[in-house]
This record gives C-alpha cells, sequence and structure tokens, in this order.
C-alpha cells in the first residue's frame, strides 16, 4: 500500500519545470542544457521537448567531456543527439590539460571532476551562453539546497552564496549585465525518486550502466570502484567482477558502483525507495570534505 | 500524488531544526550516510549530541556561526503526499527570507516555546503569514516536556496566540495549536501519551491530511512566449505558451488579451503535445486561438467578460529587500505576471512594525526588511487584482534596473 503512492510522479512538478524553461527561454539570448548523459539532463531534454512542442527545442546540448567517461554513456549521448536533432556542444577537459590551464591531479585518487569548471566556463565564453540549463536537484546535497532556481554568476562563474536574488512566487528575474551568466535549475523541487517515477512514466531511455551488468571492480575501503584505464590500481589490490549498476553517472573515476541486480525501472525504483544511503553518497568527488560542494559550487561548478 | 508546500520560519534556540530534523528521521527520510555526516561534524564541534541543524543549515557560514541565513529547501515523501519545506531563519533582519519562504506555502508552521510563550517573533511569524494569506497556519507549542506537559501552560498560550489572531486583517486562515516535544518526538508522528488531555491529531498527521488549496479567482494566464513551429506539419501553428495562475480555460471559451483588450475563442489546449478540452491553474500549457491577433510576452489571457481594471495607479503592501533604501524619486522596473515595465512608488503611506504590530509613521525610504503600505504608479495599465481577491494575480515584485536585484516583493490592495 505505502509503495504505490511512492510510485506516482507529481504532475505539478513537471509543470513548474516546463514554466522554468520556458522563462529561460524567454529571457535569454542564447540559453543552452548542460547534458552529461546522466537521468537528471536526460529528464531535461523530454522536459524542454514538451516545452515547445510542436515547436523545436531551441537551445543545444552543451557536454563537458572530461574524457573519463563511461563508453556507455558517449554511446548514448550520440544517439539522444542523432534522435532528437538537437546541437550538441562539447567541450573538451582535455584540451584545457593539452594547453596547461589546468593540471591533472595525480595519484591513487585523481579525478577530472574539478578540472571540468575551467572547461565550462571556457566553453560559456565561447558560445556566449547566458544562461546554462542543468539537471541539479535540491535534495541531492546541502549546499545545493541553498540554491536558487535562477543562480546568477559573475564573469567568473563565481557563486555568491550569501548574496542571492530573493525568489518570490513564481518570479524569476534574469537580468543580468554582460559577461554574467545564469545557471537554471528546472529540476530543483525534483527529488531522486521523483526522477526515476517520471523515467518510468515517460519511457525514457537511460544509458545502460544503470542497469545491472557484470564489471571488473576495486574494492576501497569497502566502495566498489569501476575498474578502467583511468584510475591507478596499488599492487596489492585486486580486479574482481561483481554485479553491479550505477546510481548517477559521472566519471569513470569518480562514480563507485553499487552491487545491485535491478534490472529493470521498476526494480531500481524498489531499490531507491528502500536504500539507506543517499544519492550523492556514490559519488567520491563530494566525500571529499564537507562544504566540497560548496566550495565547488562558488569557483563555477554548476 | 499530492505536492504540500511548508514554511517553516525560527532561531537557533527554538527547536525548529530538531522538529525538521525528526519529521524526516522518522518518515526515514535521511539516509545512512547524510547521518553519519551530522554525527561526524557534531564530534568534531565537540557537541555530545546529534545537531539536527546540521542538516538544514548548508553553507560553511552558517554551520560556523550557528545560524540559519538562507532559506533552504527540504524534501520528504509519506505514503500520502510529498512534502517541500521552506525553512527560513527567524530573526527581524532576515523578514525579507521569512517572506521568500513562505511566498508559496500552504501551510506556515510557527513554533512557540513553551517557557517563553508568545514572543515578538511569534508576532513577526504570524503577521507575515497573515499578510501572505497562507490559508493553514499551525502553531507548535514546542518543549512541552521542559512545563511537565502541563494542560494549563499550553492553553493560556493557546488563546494568547488566537486573541492576537483575531487582531489581525485577515480572519480566514484556519489556525491550530499543537502541544509538542520535538525532543522528544510527542505529537509530532504519534499521538503522546504524556498528553492525554490533547486531543487533536498529531503534527505529521495533521499535515498529511489538510486539503490542498485550489487557486482562487478567475481566468488569468500570463503568456510566456509564442510557439511558431513553421515545419511542414504545423505550417500555420500558433500558439501562446504559460502557465495558469488561477482559474480555469476550456476550448471554446472566450477569451480577452490585455493590455491590448481583443478578443478571440479558444480552440486548442495542448499540453505536453497532447490535446486536452480543458485546463485549470497551475498547469503549464500552450493555448491556440480562432483570430489572428498580436499576442506577445507579457500580456495576459483572461475569460472575456472576467477582465480585471487595468491601473496604473496602485495602493500595495511591499517588502523591501534591498541593501539600498527604497528611493520614491527613482523609477524601478516592476514585473506582474510576465511583464516588466517602469514603476516608481511615489509614496510610502504607513510603515509596519511586525513586532509590536502597530502602523507607524514612514521617516524616509524604507529600509531592507521593512514592510509598508505605498502607493506605486506604472508607466502602462497593469491587469490587476487585489491579493485578497486572486493572490496569483496580486503581487509583484521590483527589480533596481542598475543593480538587476530584485529589491522589493509587493502585494496589491
Amino acid at each position: 500500500m505505502k509503495k504505490d503512492y511512492l510510485k506516482e510522479f507529481p504532475r505539478e512538478l513537471e509543470d513548474e519545470a516546463i514554466y522554468i524553461i520556458r522563462e529561460a527561454a524567454a529571457q535569454f539570448e542564447r540559453p543552452a542544457i548542460l547534458f552529461s548523459g546522466g537521468k537528471d539532463s536526460i529528464t531535461l531534454v523530454r522536459l524542454a521537448q514538451k516545452a515547445f512542442y510542436p515547436g523545436k527545442v531551441p537551445f543545444p546540448l552543451v557536454h563537458i567531456d572530461t574524457g573519463h567517461n563511461f563508453p556507455e554513456t558517449i554511446t548514448f549521448r550520440d544517439k539522444l543527439v542523432a534522435e532528437t536533432g538537437l546541437e550538441l556542444i562539447v567541450g573538451l577537459v582535455q584540451d584545457d590539460i593539452d594547453a596547461k590551464r589546468v593540471v591533472e591531479e595525480s595519484g591513487k585518487f585523481a579525478s577530472r571532476n574539478i578540472l571540468q569548471t575551467t572547461t565550462l566556463l571556457r566553453t560559456i565564453e565561447a558560445y556566449k551562453l547566458d544562461a546554462c540549463m542543468g539537471g541539479a536537484r535540491r535534495d541531492e546535497e546541502k549546499a545545493r539546497a541553498k540554491e536558487r532556481v535562477f543562480s546568477v554568476r559573475d564573469d567568473f562563474g563565481q557563486w555568491d552564496a550569501k548574496n542571492q536574488r530573493p525568489e518570490l512566487f513564481d518570479y524569476l528575474n534574469g537580468r543580468i549585465r554582460p559577461g554574467e551568466n545564469v545557471r537554471v535549475f528546472p529540476i530543483s523541487n525534483w527529488t531522486e525518486l521523483d526522477v526515476w517515477n517520471y523515467i518510468r512514466e515517460e519511457k525514457l531511455e537511460i544509458p545502460s550502466i544503470y542497469y545491472s551488468h557484470e564489471r571488473p571492480v576495486i574494492e576501497r575501503n569497502g566502495v566498489l570502484w569501476p575498474y578502467s584505464d583511468f584510475i591507478f590500481k596499488d599492487a596489492d589490490e585486486v580486479i574482481q567482477t561483481r554485479t553491479v549498476r550505477f546510481r548517477t553517472v559521472g566519471d569513470m573515476s569518480c562514480t563507485a558502483a553499487l552491487a545491485s541486480t535491478a534490472n529493470t525501472i521498476e526494480q531500481i525504483i524498489e531499490e531507491v525507495i528502500g536504500t539507506s544511503v543517499s544519492e550523492r553518497g556514490s559519488r567520491l568527488d563530494d566525500q571529499r570534505s564537507e562544504a566540497a560542494m560548496e566550495a565547488r559550487k562558488a569557483v563555477g561548478y554548476f | 500524488m499530492d505536492v504540500f508546500r511548508i514554511a517553516t520560519a525560527g532561531s537557533v534556540d527554538d527547536g525548529k531544526s530538531t522538529l525538521i530534523g525528526r519529521l524526516l528521521y522518522e518518515t526515514n527520510s535521511i539516509t545512512t550516510d547524510k547521518l553519519e555526516a551530522i554525527e561526524r561534524a557534531s564530534q568534531r564541534k565537540g557537541i555530545g549530541f546529534l545537531d539536527l541543524s546540521l542538516l538544514t543549515d548548508g553553507l560553511v557560514a552558517e554551520r560556523e556561526q550557528g545560524i540559519t541565513i538562507d532559506v533552504a529547501h527540504i524534501y520528504f515523501n509519506t505514503p500520502k503526499r510529498k512534502f517541500i519545506i521552506a525553512d527560513s531563519p527567524g530573526h527581524v533582519e532576515y523578514t525579507r527570507n521569512m517572506i521568500t519562504g513562505a511566498s508559496r506555502a500552504q501551510t506556515s508552521v510557527i513554533l512557540v516555546d513553551a517557557r517563553k510563550g508568545i514572543i515578538e517573533q511569534t508576532h513577526r511569524h504570524y503577521f507575515i503569514a497573515n499578510l501572505l494569506r497562507i490559508p493553514y497556519v499551525i502553531v507548535c507549542v514546542n518543549k512541552m516536556d521542559l512545563v511537565n506537559y502541563s494542560e494549563e501552560v499550553f492553553t493560556k498560550i493557546k488563546n494568547d496566540f488566537l486573541k492576537l489572531s483575531a487582531n489581525l486583517p485577515n480572519t480566514q486562515q484556519q489556525i491550530v495549536v499543537i502541544p509538542v516535544s520535538s525532543l522528544h518526538g510527542d505529537n509530532l508522528t504519534t499521538q503522546s501519551p504524556k498528553m492525554p488531555w490533547f486531543t487533536g491529531e498529531p503534527l505529521l498527521t495533521l499535515l498529511e491530511g489538510l486539503p490542498v488549496p485550489t487557486a482562487r479567482g478567475k481566468f488569468r494566464m500570463p503568456v510566456q512566449l509564442a510557439i511558431r513551429p513553421r515545419n511542414e506539419s504545423h505550417h500555420d501553428y500558433r500558439g501562446y505558451a504559460g502557465r495558469i495562475s488561477s482559474g480555469k480555460i476550456s476550448v471554446g471559451d472566450s477569451v480577452t488579451v490585455l493590455p491590448s483588450g481583443r478578443s478571440s475563442k479558444v480552440t486548442g489546449i495542448h499540453k505536453n503535445g497532447q490535446e486536452q478540452s480543458t485546463a485549470t491553474d497551475r498547469e503549464s500549457v500552450t493555448i491556440t486561438i480562432a483570430d489572428n491577433i498580436d499576442i506577445s510576452r507579457g500580456d495576459m489571457l483572461v475569460r472575456t467578460g472576467e477582465e480585471p481594471t487595468l491601473k496604473t495607479e496602485h495602493k500595495a503592501f511591499i517588502c523591501w529587500m534591498d541593501g539600498n533604501v527604497l528611493d520614491t524619486v527613482k523609477s524601478y522596473l516592476i514585473q506582474h505576471g510576465t511583464q516588466r515595465i517602469r514603476a516608481k512608488v511615489t509614496q510610502i503611506t504607513f510603515v509596519q512594525d511586525t513586532a509590536s504590530l502597530q502602523q507607524v509613521e514612514p521617516t524616509s525610504g524604507l529600509k531592507m526588511n521593512e514592510i509598508a503600505q505605498v502607493k506605486v504608479k506604472t508607466a502602462k495599465p497593469l491587469p490587476v487584482d487585489t491579493y485578497s481577491e486572486n493572490p496569483a494575480n496580486g503581487t509583484f515584485i521590483l527589480i533596481d534596473e542598475f543593480t538587476n536585484n530584485t529589491v522589493a516583493v509587493g502585494f496589491f490592495e
């Protein structure tokens, strides 16, 4: 009885998200969708299609490519772009590494997560994007809980958490000076469960790594790391094959696998309802310190 | 599934964070990794107990100073509905944050410390809930454990509060007063055995059972943008996209476009690629009409015969939200619906003291967090309703065109 209620998507959230996406289209000259290939950005694409139907989605997708992707995500991205006919802009982190704008981390826990910010800001500037829509949600993390729907960033992409514009009723104020830009979060008020229920009700396709599969992993401090060329393995660490799936899609170097046999959306939803660990708990990038997310957002992360 | 929006306000020591923390905890909405993170942080700060305020105080500055600065949004589900809590700080210097948090709420939860009774802060929280005409107000008389769960103490506070509410203008609010102890979980999710004299529902049961209020008022839809695909299958399609702020519209209804005043008939209501015959408040839709008339962003669709009066001179309550004081000489941008035009605050009639609930003579300007009744003049006529008649079409914001900040929120009288 209890679970049936939890498996219903609250439709009001879709109306709200579509309203926000339309405001972004109306208030900015060159908005874009930040597309990671994860479930949240896939949801955004569907919402944008609905918002402008029968017209075309009036903005491109922007993918900040760390080069450490799951290959399944890239396959999925290219298929989605081909099917929707949307423009795809790719910003390569490798280009910033080659140009020595950023220096790659080294060691066992190295990740390119932090380097993405430089590439994102460079791409925003190159394409003169004044608004970037992202699939971030307030329930993910406590610094994100303080985020606005229209979040103004300065010329350097910085978030000034203590000096944000008040957002009242449905009013969204997107007035900015040249050089500033706005991050727009249409699914701010959705939870992880809402997203999964939406994916099920809308029959959205998602990358295969969300479903259970066999994969080589390394166990470190109780966490299953997907083994790939992107991670450094100590001599005494053992590669083992486990039945896993991923709860979020990040880089192969910072996304932990979850031991799971969930093969269908229904089973994933059961798992999300029954879980006792939060979604960002599988993101190794958030666990670096208590304020890891706020610190990254302050310098331009989304 | 319903979405129910709650506003809470309070300061560090009134047990608000503990109350929210407990609601989350008892509805299995805190995951173990988040609990463990709070445990680690509590230990680092040298606190012996689980400091649940760390769950809501998301910014470094808030955690360092032990205060809530900004509105935090907290989500939890029960088998009955989805809840969104907008949690804001309670002191006078955060009045603007309280109004922000309360602006979309269907219920305001006000905490009163059973040892202190009704204090200045209670006046402020209630005044805001009343000004915003939030349909339900739930007063939690907290820390009942510290007054030996005394019925007498509770009854006195309850009566004091009802006396206070009788003095404020909006008397249509439904007020419920509950004795609780958030530390021990009394009357939060289950009936407290320690207060058998209280026969009302515990907080969560009450929140699950309150009917979701519908937006009052006639059909109003601010147009966000026009949709013109110009592709082969929809060559002549011209739709008007927007979110219905109040009322209901059906195919075949006559609509008038404001401010132009031209009328036509609704030929189609499209939502997410599907056609429907009718749509109601809060739905995001695209509407097509029979005649080819000029409609663009900023216009408002209303049903013919139900037009609001177009006015350039307005009386309103505003809350000032900016560090720069209100300047009655300067012009600002007013946004009402999707319309953004020039406006001036021509006169401050009186300033409302939210602690004493008295009306005060204005000195000069209006400072951050002050609430006042004012006169506003707009460059063009706006199709407004009074906030009491139609809350969704009775609000506006002011924007400073030089700083681009949202400097005030207003309610048409």
